[in-house]
């Protein structure tokens, strides 16, 4: 009796979880001109949305900021992933310390906190000053996720290619980065999402000339729901969730083979 | 353990980048705390407590009692409603990873635009739920807070629920307990490490909540995450700005210190 009950409120948190994205999505495809007022099934607003310049100049901006961002954070996440495991307690304890401060604190805080720093200093507000604050804590991102891979990768080949002659950087290039490679994908997808979908960073160190796509919804729901943003929300929803799901199978895939190597007898591999 | 030999200076990249871009910003805004507002926007750096002192006043007092309640709603709902999930999957779900990445994937998906999905649904014409008149009320960003952070509460509870050895249960429930006491006694216990993960995953970021209470709320009901945007956004006093960031920052290190401390202690008492 009680695992029924358990499993029916199991299925009613995720109905909760996901009808409102369902909505979402239903009502992008409503042709109305008011966003619940249903006038029959209709693609149109998807159409109007990419022909509006104030929607896909803020896309433009978004991808550039989540592109440059994924690939700083991925160089800068993995070089420190490398190097963690390696360094002394007394260097390494701080420094974790200091990838996970990055994550937990409040957004809004350092948003602002970065909005009077890039003020001080004299940096322009605009594209720029957005993608150093994402690489902020998108590299911590990257490098948990790396971590956890290098951690679990032993140093046997390593040892066995610099006994064999080669120096750290082509060990690295034939050795390390193959067996990283996953790991390092999915660490920069999801940077990449986190850097599209972020709005409080954004809002405080755009500055004004420049809008992001979550900065052009926000500023629009103002003026309440719209059949554009609706349309605009599910491209999002689409961008992020293909990205989340390539991620997620990357590192399974890893991860099972990383399980059947150590099985077949090859501990760390 | 350890991972391939590469030298440490391969942390120095990243390093400088949390230093010149974290750390550095977030000691300009610990200094700008003390220092005061000339004039429209002119910041005149002579160290005084005038911003905290201000911040003593009644009215910045209640922003902060009703942001406290605002957390420790939103992770008391969290964990009430998200519990018997995390049980769920860790003890009887059958397709756990598909389920498991169900939850992920709200978790990973726009902040904005799973509340701008609640405005729709609290729009007056929105069949059934618009009839209750919600947009615009706290319950609106009661309801918003619990969706957009339950992930976070689910995620660890069901990290320490699936390492839970289930047998325990089982044989407590043998030899006599009521279900009951056998969850109060040993899957309760167990669980405390992830009740404690969650309720810090959801509890902190709620001290900082923004968007819920100006989408749903329509910046009616001020919290301290909307004080602080106010600061940078209307009034432009950056200095006082920075003070309430300062003091938010205080009081969770407080909170998180408190609550580890005591949930340690349950534990050990559990165990």
């Amino acid at each position: 009796m009680g695992r029924q009950l358990v499993r029916g409120w199991a299925a009613l948190v995720y109905a909760f979880l996901y009808a409102p994205i369902l909505v979402v999505v239903i009502y992008a495809f409503n042709g109305g001109r008011q966003v619940l007022n249903w006038e029959g099934f209709s693609t149109k607003w998807f159409g109007e949305a990419l022909a509006d310049p104030t929607i896909t100049e803020p896309l433009k901006n978004s991808l550039m900021i989540g592109v440059g961002n994924a690939l700083v954070a991925c160089l800068l996440g993995t070089a420190l992933a490398l190097a963690l495991p390696r360094l002394r307690p007394w260097m390494r304890v701080p420094v974790d310390g200091l990838v996970y401060m990055t994550l937990v604190t409040p957004e809004i805080v350092f948003g602002i906190s970065a909005l009077i720093f890039f003020v001080q200093v004299g940096i322009p507000l605009g594209l720029t000053t957005i993608l150093i604050a994402h690489v902020v804590f998108n590299a911590s991102v990257v490098a948990l996720i790396v971590r956890a891979r290098v951690v679990g990768m032993g140093e046997s080949l390593e040892e066995a290619s610099y006994d064999l002659g080669a120096g750290p950087l082509s060990t690295f290039r034939q050795v390390t980065l193959p067996r990283l490679a996953p790991a390092i994908l999915a660490g920069g997808l999801l940077a990449f999402t986190f850097s599209f979908d972020d709005f409080i960073t954004s809002f405080f160190v755009s500055g004004a000339g420049t809008t992001t796509l979550p900065l052009r919804i926000f500023s629009s729901l103002r003026f309440g729901i719209s059949p554009i943003v609706n349309a605009t929300a599910v491209m999002i929803l689409v961008l992020t969730l293909a990205a989340i799901v390539i991620a997620y199978l990357v590192l399974r895939r890893t991860a099972a083979q990383a399980g059947r190597r150590s099985a077949a007898g090859l501990p760390g591999v | 353990m350890g991972g391939p030999r590469y030298p440490g200076w391969l942390a120095l990249p990243a390093l400088a980048w949390y230093l010149t871009f974290f750390v550095g910003p977030l000691s300009i805004m610990a200094v700008f705390s003390f220092s005061k507002r000339e004039g429209f926007s002119d910041i005149v750096y002579d160290f005084n407590l005038q911003n905290y002192e201000d911040l003593a006043d009644a009215l910045y007092v209640n922003v902060f009692t009703r942001t406290l309640g605002l957390a420790a709603f939103g992770t008391v709902a969290t964990l009430i409603v998200g519990f018997p999930l995390a049980y769920y999957l860790a003890r009887w779900a059958k397709h756990k990873t598909l389920l498991l990445l169900l939850v992920v994937v709200p978790f990973w998906t726009s902040i904005l635009i799973r509340t701008y999905a609640w405005l729709i649904i609290f729009d007056p014409d929105f069949p059934v739920i618009g009839g209750l008149d919600l947009l615009y009320t706290t319950k609106a960003i009661y309801v918003g807070v619990v969706y957009t952070y339950l992930p976070l509460m689910i995620l660890p509870l069901y990290a320490a629920l699936e390492r839970l050895d289930w047998s325990l249960v089982e044989a407590a429930e043998d030899l006599g307990d009521s279900p009951l006491r056998a969850f109060r006694r040993i899957t309760l216990p167990l669980a405390a490490p992830g009740i404690v993960a969650g309720s810090l995953l959801v509890f902190i970021p709620l001290m900082g909540e923004y968007l819920n209470p100006v989408i749903l709320g329509g910046d009616k009901t001020i919290f301290v995450g909307n004080l602080i945007g106010q600061q940078f956004l209307l009034s432009r006093d950056w200095p006082f700005g920075s003070a309430i960031a300062m003091v938010l920052i205080a009081l969770m290190t407080v909170v998180v210190f408190f609550y580890s401390r005591a949930a340690n202690r349950q534990e050990a008492y559990g165990g």
